[in-house]
Parts: C-alpha cells; sequence; structure tokens
C-alpha cells in the first residue's frame, strides 16, 4: 500500500512540483503548441521535397513528438530534484525504488499520449490525413506501447542526471538524434546501415514503423513483430534505466557526491 | 566613441557568454547539422526541384532564428538569473544599448550555423559551395544577423513581462522556420501565409542570403531586411522604455 502510494501520489506531485507543466500558459505552448507546428513543418518540407506523403509525416511526428513529454520530463524530473536540494532528502526515505521511480515515469506517460492524440487529431483536421476509423484502436495500442518505451529511455536519461552537469544537453540531443535516426522524417531503409542499427536499439523506430502500416489499413496482428519490438526496446531501456538509477544512488552514496558531482 | 567601444565591447562579451553554454551550442551547431542532414536527404530523395545548396542555406537559417529565440527570449531572464539585470539597467547608457549588442549577439552565434551547415553538407553530401554573388554572400549574411538581432530586441521586452517566456520561445521556433520560408517555399503554403511572412525580417534575410549564393538580385531583400530592422529598433526602443518603467513602478526588477 505504501509503495503504491510513493508511485501514484509521490509521482503526481513530482510532476506538478517539478515540471509547473499543468498551469496551461506552459503547458499549451510547449506541450500542444511546439508539436503541432513540428508535425505542419515537416509535413510541408516533405511536399517541397516531393518525398511521400502527408500521411507518412503526420504518423512519424505525431508518435515522435511523445518524446517531448518523456525526455525533458525524465531528465528534469531528477535534475530538478537535485537542483533544487530535494533528491538527497528523497533518497534518504526507505521509499520504495521501484514505486518512486515508476510513479514519476507515469504521468510522461499520460502526457505523451496526450500529446500524440493531439497531433494525430490536428493533422487529420489540417492536413491530408485521414486514416480508415477502423485503424484507430490498432493506432492507440502502438502509441502507448510506443510511449512506454520511450519513456523507460528517457528515465534512462534521467538516471544519468543523478551524475551529469547539463541533463537538459543530453534531452535535447537525444531529442533531435531521434528525429533523424528513427525514420521520423527521412524513410528508415534510405539511411545508411549504422545509422539503422542505431535507430533498431533506439525506441520509436518499431513503433512508428507499425503505426505507419496500421494507419495505412494493416491490421494489428501483422505489425504484431513491430509492437513486439518496440516493447522489447521498452523493456530493456526501463532495466537499463533502473539499474542507473540505482547504481548512480549508491555510488552517490559511497562518494557523498549527490549534490557536488 | 565611447559608445562604439561599448557595444563593440558588449557584443563580444556576450558571444562569448552564449559559446560557454552547451544548450546554445547544441542549438546553433547540433541541431542545425541535423535538420541539414534531413533537408539534404529529403530534397536528395524527392521529386523536388530545389538543390542541397538551398537545402543547407535553410538549414543555417534556422539555426540562425533558433540561437536569436531562444538568446532573445532568454537574455533577460538570464540576467535576472544571474543577478546582473539591475546593475545593467541601473548603468549610465541606456538599456537598449545594452539589448542591442546581446541581441546581435545571439543572432551572430548563429553563423556557427552556417559554417556548420556547409561545411557538413560538402563534406557528406557533396553539395557543391559555388556561390552567384560570392562578394554579396558575406554582406547578406551581416544584414541577416541585424535584421534578426534587432528582432531579437523586440522579443526580448516583451517576453520578460510574461512570467512563462521560454514557453512562447518553444512555441515560435517552427512556425517562423515555416512561414518565413527559410527552407520550404511560401508557394507550398496558403496565400494568407505570405502576409505574415512578409513583416519578418527572417524572410527577408533568407532571400537576400539565397539570392547571394543561389542567383538573384540580393539587394531588395538586404535593403528590406535592414529597414525592418530599424523599425524593431523603434519597437524595441518603446517596449524597452515600457519595461523599464514597469518594473521601476512596480519594484519588479528582480522578480519574475
Amino acid at each position: 500500500m505504501t509503495a503504491l502510494r510513493v508511485f501514484f501520489i509521490g509521482g503526481r506531485i513530482s510532476y506538478r512540483a517539478l515540471f509547473n507543466w499543468l498551469h496551461p500558459t506552459m503547458y499549451i505552448p510547449t506541450m500542444l503548441g511546439s508539436p503541432l507546428f513540428q508535425i505542419l513543418f515537416f509535413a510541408y518540407l516533405g511536399r517541397a521535397a516531393g518525398v511521400r506523403d502527408d500521411t507518412f509525416f503526420v504518423v512519424g511526428n505525431a508518435v515522435q513528438v511523445c518524446c517531448m513529454s518523456a525526455l525533458y520530463g525524465a531528465t528534469q524530473t531528477i535534475g530538478n530534484e537535485r537542483q533544487f536540494g530535494t533528491l538527497a532528502p528523497l533518497l534518504a526515505t526507505p521509499a520504495n525504488r521501484a514505486a518512486l521511480f515508476l510513479g514519476r515515469a507515469l504521468p510522461l506517460i499520460v502526457n505523451g499520449l496526450i500529446v500524440s492524440a493531439f497531433g494525430f487529431v490536428c493533422a487529420w483536421l489540417l492536413l491530408d490525413f485521414d486514416p480508415p476509423a477502423s485503424s484507430i484502436p490498432p493506432l492507440a495500442l502502438v502509441l502507448v506501447v510506443t510511449v512506454c518505451s520511450t519513456t523507460a529511455f528517457a528515465m534512462g536519461l534521467g538516471a544519468i542526471g543523478m551524475r551529469a552537469r547539463d541533463v537538459f544537453f543530453s534531452s535535447n540531443l537525444a531529442y533531435y538524434v531521434m528525429l533523424l535516426v528513427c525514420g521520423v522524417n527521412v524513410p528508415f531503409e534510405e539511411l545508411p546501415g549504422w545509422v539503422q542499427s542505431i535507430g533498431r536499439s533506439l525506441p520509436l523506430t518499431h513503433g512508428i514503423e507499425a503505426a505507419r502500416q496500421v494507419a495505412a489499413g494493416a491490421s494489428l496482428s501483422s505489425v504484431s513483430g513491430l509492437v513486439g519490438a518496440e516493447a522489447a526496446v521498452g523493456a530493456a531501456w526501463g532495466v537499463v534505466a533502473f539499474c542507473l538509477f540505482r547504481l548512480f544512488e549508491a555510488e552517490s552514496r559511497r562518494r557523498a557526491s549527490l549534490e557536488t558531482s | 566613441m565611447a559608445t562604439l567601444r561599448m557595444l563593440l565591447f558588449s557584443w563580444w562579451f556576450f558571444f562569448r557568454i552564449l559559446t560557454e553554454s552547451g544548450f546554445f551550442i547544441l542549438t546553433s551547431v547540433i541541431q542545425p547539422v541535423l535538420f541539414a542532414t534531413m533537408a539534404f536527404e529529403l530534397f536528395r530523395l524527392g521529386r523536388g526541384e530545389h538543390t542541397l545548396l538551398y537545402a543547407g542555406l535553410g538549414a543555417a537559417m534556422m539555426g540562425i532564428w533558433s540561437s536569436t529565440l531562444f538568446g532573445s527570449g532568454g537574455q533577460i531572464q538570464y540576467a535576472r538569473f544571474r543577478g546582473t539585470l539591475e546593475l545593467q539597467v541601473l548603468a549610465p547608457p541606456s538599456y537598449l544599448l545594452v539589448l542591442v549588442p546581446a541581441m546581435l549577439a545571439t543572432s551572430a552565434l548563429g553563423l556557427y550555423s552556417l559554417v556548420a551547415t556547409l561545411g557538413w553538407g560538402w563534406l557528406l553530401f557533396g553539395m557543391p559551395l559555388h556561390l552567384a554573388h560570392p562578394w554579396l554572400f558575406l554582406p547578406a549574411v551581416v544584414c541577416a544577423v541585424i535584421g534578426l538581432g534587432l528582432l531579437g530586441i523586440v522579443m526580448a521586452s516583451t517576453f520578460v513581462l510574461w512570467r512563462h517566456a521560454n514557453a512562447f520561445s518553444n512555441l515560435l521556433e517552427y512556425p517562423v522556420w515555416l512561414l518565413a520560408g527559410l527552407i520550404v517555399p511560401l508557394s507550398f503554403l496558403p496565400d494568407w501565409a505570405r502576409w505574415i511572412a512578409y513583416p519578418l525580417s527572417p524572410y527577408w534575410a533568407a532571400k537576400g542570403v539565397r539570392a547571394a549564393a543561389l542567383g538573384g538580385n540580393p539587394l531588395p531583400p538586404m535593403a528590406i531586411c535592414l529597414g525592418l530592422g530599424l523599425v524593431y529598433l523603434g519597437i524595441g526602443a518603446l517596449t524597452v522604455s515600457n519595461f523599464e518603467r514597469l518594473a521601476r513602478e512596480k519594484a519588479s526588477l528582480a522578480l519574475a
């Protein structure tokens, strides 16, 4: 019961206190406005370049914008705790670490889903994007899996924030690199082999491919391999993230470097 | 002479501060290179008629806009955070004269974008660097830096009145990339979008730089870019004095 309280209430307070995103003047421009314009920008860039159709860019970017919540949120969750001096008292508590860690991921997942769903709806209204109604449930499922795997990866970056000084640099860098290597805008098969290898080891890549096929009318069973791969990549990153979190926590205790490194 | 020395020294000072920031290096070098790579790939794969140099210049202008946007949006907030805002406002020169070199420094940082994207395109994508008007290319870039930097003064002095100014900066990056035709020609956008582009210096700056590199007459867009810069300077003088007045009346200079 205590672990559940840490998971839900701790995660909610962390989200509200650290992000301040629940204030409309912050949330709407950052979490809704910016992703919307990203989708529009790449859709028009695709038209100008004469590559693929709007659907290709809408699906790629609408799925990718969940990173905005996951990456920036996760790094700020831990980075800001350290900056504001609350990380040491938090780690001094006997709270269940898995609940503590996962509780901070849950609001990011929910927010990522909202951001991506908003992107899809706006693209449907403003661009040449009209997926069949039957594709919406499987698309939603693919989106949930992809947002979870992206958040797991982001929590890994957040854990690095326990040691690194400038976590915002890494989250920004990861955001833009994923835009390139995960096949968001450039067709994945056109990327060089070594870039594809990086892309396959990151979340988003398989999820975006699955979402594109589903939006084109494919059934969920036909993309189950891609969805499974996305889930597996996410699970692997989740394990890495939690191990990093525990490792850096232990190292910080041993070296008394939590607030100095 | 003393004013000119102050402007030059301040510009160099702010430029050095920005180059120490990982975020601005990301914005002005890494991000434009990544966007340029996407643009190069898309233009290479596509049926569009635009060249790699067109894509490279567009990505560079996007980088100049990003560094101006985030630099100007955060300039007063950064000074407030460091505790130097009161000193800047109380210094004998007008606060406008402090802001001008700071804003020009943020847009000048975007020159890294230009070098990075053109160098990247030349090295990795075999982008030809033949310039149609080589002697006008650098002046066109300088006009772009001035035009965007002076737009930064308007943004800096208005964003500061809003507590969540950084959210506004986040919002404005993609729309200006798109509506100013930095990489997507305006002909692909709805007609009404052109009326938004015309009063924006980034549109004329990109037009001038592109004409100097790819062909056409770069002088008219360069002149319009500088003219708009003067208009922004006039608006900036008003908004800065308004900011100073409000800060003195409400004693809110050090507060967000």
